[in-house]
């Protein structure tokens, strides 16, 4: 499998940690909604077909990506970085 | 035994002799000669014995695909067993052996099998050897004592247990396209990949490139070295001979296996004996050709029958002319030229025998040509000789029923040459995923239409392909008829198969073992389909097509373990490397690092060593080499938000110039890792972690701030490999640091517990803070990795007059136990901040990862096991891993937890350790036992006690 | 229909073999079953025979897809073993061993239950501790295990790597001399043979399309061969319980489907004489009967559906098994194949009523379904027959994980391609 990192080019499925299912949502750092954090931690949709996860290329750039791979025959139609965020104004 | 070489012809070299041994005999052949077609030369027909049954067994292929011929190489007492002799290139010295027979091949004992008749049939196993009820074989000895004996008979050669000691090689390579076979398509098609200005690579598994026109007659040869010639010049084009890609991965990623030296007496210095190629192609062009399927008949494995394309290369590629009087029996016309070289090459061919009602005119006059009588509608049902062939049966056949009738006749002949039409070469096609296409017309599964990424061409993809009758099986009575000639399936097996509901491909495998020998079926399983096929009534699709798998062929798992093992496991040494062992110290492994586990005084046992060296630190002052553990920098305005979310305590408060013991969970509220993060600025903190978890504690902060906090402004940068640490614990660890630290104090005052200080040794910047593992003042000195040596040097020295001496893992881990402190035998993965009393960690204003999850019943039940420490009250050894239980030794009952790290304490004397107990906490005072029964059998009684064995309130380390 | 024995064999020959009867029955579906277990691979097949056998309910029908035990039940490295460290698990496993024990008899059919030993090696002081902690669980739950230290391995494992320069020096290890491999394939069609001699319908390439409700309530099932009804539908399909679960409407669970590579060489005469594990890394060999050497290591490591893995697992494989058997270089690799499997958040596998009424669940096998498939067959009946876990399931629940009561052997929390 290669997987195209948008900062490193094609590079071959040895150089990436692979994270995970990438469309649970976490909920917010300060939620106390039990059965959400439940269901981010312990429930996947697993799909057959289109899988949108999270990749580390831990042997390059070591950023993560969001590939979005097909799971029936592992056809990589999609790789982008996460969503950024504005940046926090920094006060804690 | 007469010379079957033919005095001109073949691509051997015939100037150089090679003197080369099998079974304990001298031969001689020619330099491009396989060791098949030298002994073909010699007259040497038997090379094999079949799995099963022992049957003698002669060639049957001239390549890749052959199912008969394996031999057990030799070299310097290295053992390959299983190769091909079609594949082996002989050379001066090579040493080959057969196998699977005892005790030798022309009378092999094992040939017994053959005579229990049908009792071996597919599944024979399955109903056999259940047992008896009762008695001393019941249950699985019975099968256990059968099986000692089956394993010995079964299997082919035998491995060695000689540690290989020849070099592989891996090599990545890219192109734009990959060209999988040489023959003349595939030579084509590279030649069309050049023009357009691609790069391109050229495998090709056999020695010589040019393929099949290297057996094609003259035209085709000089058609294909033009071509050659053309590639060799080219420097976009690399063409690797003696090169087969045997494994197509995701994202057009192959595997091949480049056989250096296999052919050489003795590779280079240095040469590696083969090459794993990785190959990521953008596009790949299959010419991998085809290969001419057998037919099956009673007695079709007799030593003499060969497939006739076969022949046909033994003469062309090695000038050996395979027999003098040649039959031939072929449902398809490409035989009958092979018929027509053979006899200009000076064979007789009495007949050629063909299924077919009708022979075509192109064939009848090849036919003429090789002098032979056709007898269309005929079919072979029977061979004679022992163990060669020296005659076959015939009998008419009807195409339309496939019934014989009418009389039997039988020919003399020393040959028999069999085609039952041909199979595309498309596994590498289907290891990708695509189904294959069934023709009507070839009788053969075809590749599918190819797309960007992959394309067939030639005869894997049917063209040039004479099409042959559908007839696979003569189904006559006699001998057995074999189907996958390695594995001895024979067609009644298959019919034993569908007889029993065995009747899709992959359960006909699975039943039968059809198509699961070292050949992998490559001439069988399609005639073991249609015979399958023709039981069930149906069309051969229907019955299922199989998926290829790789490898196509064997590759070497020397090859593809080359520079692996090492390169993804190094052994990782602190900076202070040498210097433990040249002072005596014991390295042992920790993860991937190497550390000292004592520094043994001449006569000292491990444990006499720890215990001074731990002693010396609580009395006096020892150094450790920290080295190891993870370092993780981090900076940007939210590094304190950061971290206060990571851990579960506050770090946002935390002084610059201080540092604080964290702890960190996952996500599920679990117990992640721990160590101390240091303050150096506002924005800008120095975390430690455990050595074991540098790596994931690394992912997990990069995971956080890149996927879930991107509104974080911090930067993160392992550290671990760039500072070097060492730690000096002890009463008079002061005193060594005020010796030899320049530039700062190291009083009480200015460097408390948890102080951080910036100062020199020797002029080299290091940076200090005061914080205790052992429970004793303590400090660790952090400098530039390099100078690492020239510190420690350093320290040693200013602590020679307090007599400081280094002190190794065990010593360390024996303090830390008396100190109640935990490391990853406590945070396994599977404690809770409760359970280790760290409880008092947990921020209660802050959420932290895993503040929630941590709330839930599974983490709060009392039962939990929680961290105690136990002390043995008989004064026996007690030993990590033993479990704590009430009852007797006779009857211990249930585990109640067990001991995770223990020592003999250098302060106390005795016997003490650490444990996690189902509630723990209440049983603080009585007494258990711990029990050992895997290994020393010991049952130590034990007291439990607070974990904090030494100094609970910290007096020593604050002091 | 007779019984196997050798006594047959030799009868049958002697006819030219032509009068053995299907191993089991080909029928159409009813209309209506009691119970419908949906997969035939080890654990289907094994759960409809305890129904019939231990329970009684025979009218069972297994609807498979496409051809009996064409799941991870012939896709697999045939290792038996009980040497598990948990509370949850051992006693499962153990279970499951003494099925094991007497299963060709109980079937009469051969599976080839090899009792041939087991050994988890170990290269540091802290893994001799970790491996005594574990064969100390296993002791005091009645299972077998013994330390075995380098100089009977030596006598054990000719070409096993001793010496003290390797990369990860042998120190001893853990061996439980009960375990072994058996013949997967022949798992599969004892079960089948057995099942169907109970009554039981095998009613292959019959792929489920849909669940019959009626409410919340599962009633049956919508096949390729028609709608069949059932008071209660069993899904035990390791493998593609995410695909068969969305069919129900249920989306989410805590599974991600991983594939796992198995590796064959070729054939040798005896060599490994029992079954090896690396602690350097992941590794397992043991030798079939037939000569080859099978093996494999770690999964992929990412979700997929396909049965198809890739090279770097390849090649670390193989240069583990070098590591581990330096003269093994020479030896050629023949086959491999992938595999899918339920990867749980824990690792460890889901026995339970439910998640709807109607529906009973077995799943989250990670790589440890095969030597499970006798007790899981056996729980899975008596949780279907009884509407309840039977104690040695009752931890395998679904509401483990939101509850916390996790059984995670690897202490890798909620990653499943850690387990």
């Amino acid at each position: 499998m290669i997987i195209t990192c948008p900062h490193c080019g094609p590079r071959d499925l040895a150089e990436f940690s692979y994270k995970g299912d990438a469309t649970r949502t976490r909920p917010g750092t300060a939620s106390g909604d039990l059965a959400h954090w439940n269901a981010y931690v312990y429930e996947r949709e697993n799909p057959a077909g289109q899988h949108r996860e999270f990749w580390q290329h831990t042997g390059g750039c070591r950023k993560h990506l969001i590939v979005t791979r097909d799971t029936l025959t592992h056809a990589i139609s999609h790789v982008e970085f996460p969503p950024t965020k504005a940046p926090r104004r920094s006060g804690a | 035994m007469t010379s079957h070489r033919l005095t001109s012809g073949g691509r051997i070299d015939r100037t150089k002799t090679v003197r080369f041994t099998f079974d304990g005999v001298r031969y001689s052949g020619f330099a491009g000669d396989t060791l098949a077609s030298a002994l073909l030369a010699n007259g040497i027909r038997l090379l094999g014995r079949s799995f099963k049954y022992h049957r003698p067994r002669g060639l049957l292929a001239a390549g890749y695909e052959e199912p008969n011929a394996l031999v057990t190489v030799i070299e310097q007492g290295v053992r390959e067993p299983n190769i091909r002799a079609t594949e082996l290139e002989v050379f001066d010295g090579l040493v080959a052996q057969s196998q699977n027979r005892f005790p030798s091949l022309g009378h092999d004992l094992m040939a017994v099998n053959g005579l229990a008749g049908k009792t071996f049939s597919a599944g024979f196993y399955y109903k056999t050897f259940m047992g008896p009820a009762i008695g001393p074989l019941k249950g699985t000895r019975f099968w256990r004592f059968c099986e000692h004996f089956i394993r010995r008979a079964a299997g082919l050669g035998s491995a060695g247990t000689v540690p290989d000691p020849a070099r592989y090689e891996r090599m990545n390579a890219f192109c734009d396209v990959l060209v999988v076979g040489s023959g003349p398509s595939g030579l084509e098609a590279a030649r069309k990949a050049v023009a357009e200005g691609k790069s391109v690579i050229l495998c090709e598994t056999e020695a010589a490139l040019g393929g099949t026109a290297n057996w094609s007659g003259p035209d085709a040869a000089s058609f294909a070295e033009t071509l050659i010639s053309g590639l060799r010049d080219n420097q976009d084009v690399r063409l690797l001979n003696r090169t087969t890609v045997w494994g197509r991965y995701d994202g057009n990623t192959f595997a091949a296996l480049e056989r250096i030296a296999d052919h050489k007496a003795k590779p280079a210095t240095g040469e590696a004996r083969h090459r794993h190629w990785v190959i990521r192609a953008g596009h790949v062009v299959l010419a991998t050709g085809a290969l001419e399927r057998a037919m099956v008949f009673p007695g079709n494995d007799r030593p003499g029958v060969m497939l006739a394309s076969a022949a046909l290369r033994f003469a062309r590629s090695y000038g050996v002319l395979i027999g003098r009087r040649i039959v031939v029996f072929a449902n398809n016309d490409s035989a009958y030229e092979t018929a027509a070289i053979l006899h200009r090459l000076g064979a007789e061919i009495p007949a050629i025998i063909d299924p077919r009602p009708v022979v075509g005119d192109w064939a009848q006059s090849l036919a003429d040509e090789a002098g032979a009588k056709t007898l269309p509608a005929h079919a072979i049902v029977g061979s004679g000789g022992d163990p060669e062939l020296d005659s076959v049966l015939m009998q008419p056949f009807n195409l339309e029923t496939g019934k014989l009738s009418g009389p039997k006749r039988g020919f003399a002949c020393d040959t028999l040459l069999v085609s039952g039409g041909w199979s595309p070469v498309l596994h590498l096609a289907s290891q990708a995923g695509t189904k294959p296409v069934w023709s009507d017309k070839l009788q053969a599964f075809l590749p599918p239409e190819g797309d960007d990424h992959w394309h067939a061409v030639g005869s894997c993809a049917g063209e040039g392909i004479e099409p042959p009758a559908p007839v696979f099986e003569i189904k006559a009575k006699g001998d057995k008829a074999f189907v996958d000639f390695q594995h001895d399936v024979t067609a009644d097996d298959v019919r034993l198969a569908h007889r029993e509901g065995f009747q899709s491909v992959e359960h006909l495998k699975r039943y039968t073992t059809l198509g699961m020998a070292t050949d992998q079926g490559k001439t069988a399983n399609v005639p073991g389909m249609a015979i399958m096929a023709d039981a069930l009534g149906k069309p051969i699709p229907d019955v299922g097509t199989t998926r290829f798998r790789p490898p196509f062929t064997g590759a070497s798992l020397g090859a593809l373990a080359a520079e692996r093992f090492a390169d993804l496991r190094p052994e990782r040494l602190t900076p202070m490397h040498h210097w433990h062992e040249e002072h005596g110290a014991g390295m042992m492994s920790a993860g991937l690092w190497m550390r000292p586990e004592s520094y043994n005084q001449p006569g000292e046992t491990v444990e006499d060593a720890y215990l001074r060296e731990a002693r010396i630190v609580r009395r006096g002052v020892g150094i450790v080499d920290v080295s190891t553990l993870g370092k993780i920098d981090i900076k940007g305005p939210d590094a304190a938000e950061f971290l206060n979310r990571v851990y579960t305590n506050n770090f946002a408060k935390l002084a610059v110039g201080k540092a604080r013991y964290g702890l960190m969970l996952r996500e599920d509220g679990f117990a992640f890792d721990d160590g101390t993060t240091w303050r150096l600025a506002n924005s800008h903190y120095l975390m430690t972690t455990t050595t074991a978890n540098a790596g994931p504690v690394m992912q997990h902060l990069e995971y956080f701030l890149d996927c879930i906090w991107p509104d974080l402004s911090v930067n993160l940068t392992s550290v671990t490999d760039q500072w070097a640490g060492a730690a000096v614990a002890g009463p008079k660890s002061r005193e060594v640091l005020a010796a030899c630290v320049t530039g700062t104090a190291v009083d009480n005052e200015v460097l408390p517990l948890m102080g951080i200080v910036h100062g020199k040794i020797n002029g080299i910047p290091v940076m200090i803070c005061r914080l205790s593992f052992s429970g004793e003042r303590a400090y660790e000195i952090y400098c530039g990795a390099h100078h690492g040596q020239a510190v420690w040097n350093a320290l040693i020295e200013a602590g020679q007059p307090h007599g400081i001496q280094p002190y190794g893992l065990e010593a360390l881990g024996a303090l830390r136990i008396e100190k109640g402190h935990v490391t990853g035998a406590e945070i396994d993965g599977r404690t809770t901040a409760h359970d280790l009393h760290l409880d008092w960690m947990l921020s209660k204003k802050t959420p932290f990862i895993g503040s929630v999850m941590l709330t839930r019943e599974g983490l709060t039940d009392p039962d939990r096991w929680s961290l105690v420490g136990v002390i043995s009250s008989s004064g026996e050894k007690l030993r990590g891993g033993s479990h704590i239980v009430e009852g007797t030794k006779d009857a211990p009952g249930r585990s109640l937890g067990h001991i995770t790290a223990t020592c003999l304490s250098p302060l106390y004397g005795k016997h003490i350790g650490l444990a996690l107990v189902e509630n723990g906490n209440t049983r603080i005072g009585t007494r258990a036992f711990a029990t050992d029964p895997v290994r020393s059998e010991t049952h130590v009684p034990v007291e439990f006690v607070s974990h904090h064995f030494y100094d609970p309130k910290g007096v020593k380390m604050n002091g | 229909m007779a019984e196997y024995s050798a006594w047959q064999v030799l009868r049958h020959a002697l006819t030219g073999n032509t009068g053995w009867k299907p191993a089991w029955r080909k029928p159409e579906p009813k209309p209506r079953y009691d119970v419908i277990v949906i997969g035939g691979g080890g654990h289907g097949l094994s759960t409809a025979y305890y129904l019939a056998k231990n329970h009684g309910i025979t009218n069972v029908a297994v609807c498979e897809k496409g051809w009996l035990g064409s799941g991870n039940i012939g896709r697999n490295t045939t290792i038996v073993r009980s040497n598990y460290l948990l509370e949850g698990n051992t006693p499962f496993y153990e279970h499951s061993m003494k099925l094991w024990e007497s299963l060709s008899h109980e079937l009469n059919y051969n599976v080839m239950f090899s009792q041939r030993g087991i050994i988890n090696l170990c290269h540091s002081p802290a893994q001799m501790d970790d491996a005594a902690r574990r064969g100390n669980a296993m002791r005091l739950f009645g299972v077998d295990a013994r330390m075995v230290m380098p100089d009977e391995l030596a006598r054990r494992v000719p070409g096993l790597d001793l010496s003290r320069t390797a990369r990860f020096p042998i120190l001893g290890g853990l061996e439980q001399p009960r375990a072994g491999t058996a013949r997967h394939d022949a798992v599969a069609w004892g079960y089948a043979r057995g099942a169907d001699r109970r009554g039981v319908d095998i009613l292959e390439n019959c792929e489920v399309t849909g669940f019959l409700r009626d409410g919340d309530t599962v009633t049956g099932v919508q096949t390729t061969r028609g709608e069949i009804l059932a008071d209660k539908v069993a899904v035990c399909v390791a493998g593609s319980t995410g695909r068969v679960m969305k069919l129900a409407g249920i989306d989410r669970l805590p599974i991600e489907s991983h594939v796992l590579q198995a590796f064959v060489s070729e054939s040798l005469k005896p060599l490994i004489d029992t079954v090896v594990t690396f602690g350097g890394g992941h590794l397992y060999i043991s030798q079939s009967d037939k000569g080859g050497l099978v093996f494999g290591g770690d999964i992929d490591g990412y979700n997929t559906y396909a049965q198809r893995g890739n090279l770097p697992i390849v090649e670390d494989v193989m240069a583990e098994t070098v590591a581990l058997f330096p003269a093994l270089a020479r030896v050629r690799l023949l086959r491999s194949w992938g595999g899918i499997m339920d990867m749980s958040m824990d690792g460890s596998p889901i026995i339970t009523t439910g998640p709807l009424p109607g529906m009973y669940l077995n799943c989250g096998w990670c790589y440890g379904g095969f030597k499970a498939t006798p007790a899981s067959g056996w729980c899975f009946a008596h949780t279907i027959a009884k509407d309840e876990p039977h104690p040695l399931n009752a931890a395998y629940s679904l509401d483990r994980f939101h509850r916390g009561y996790v059984i995670d052997e690897k202490g890798q929390g909620a990653t499943p391609w850690k387990h």
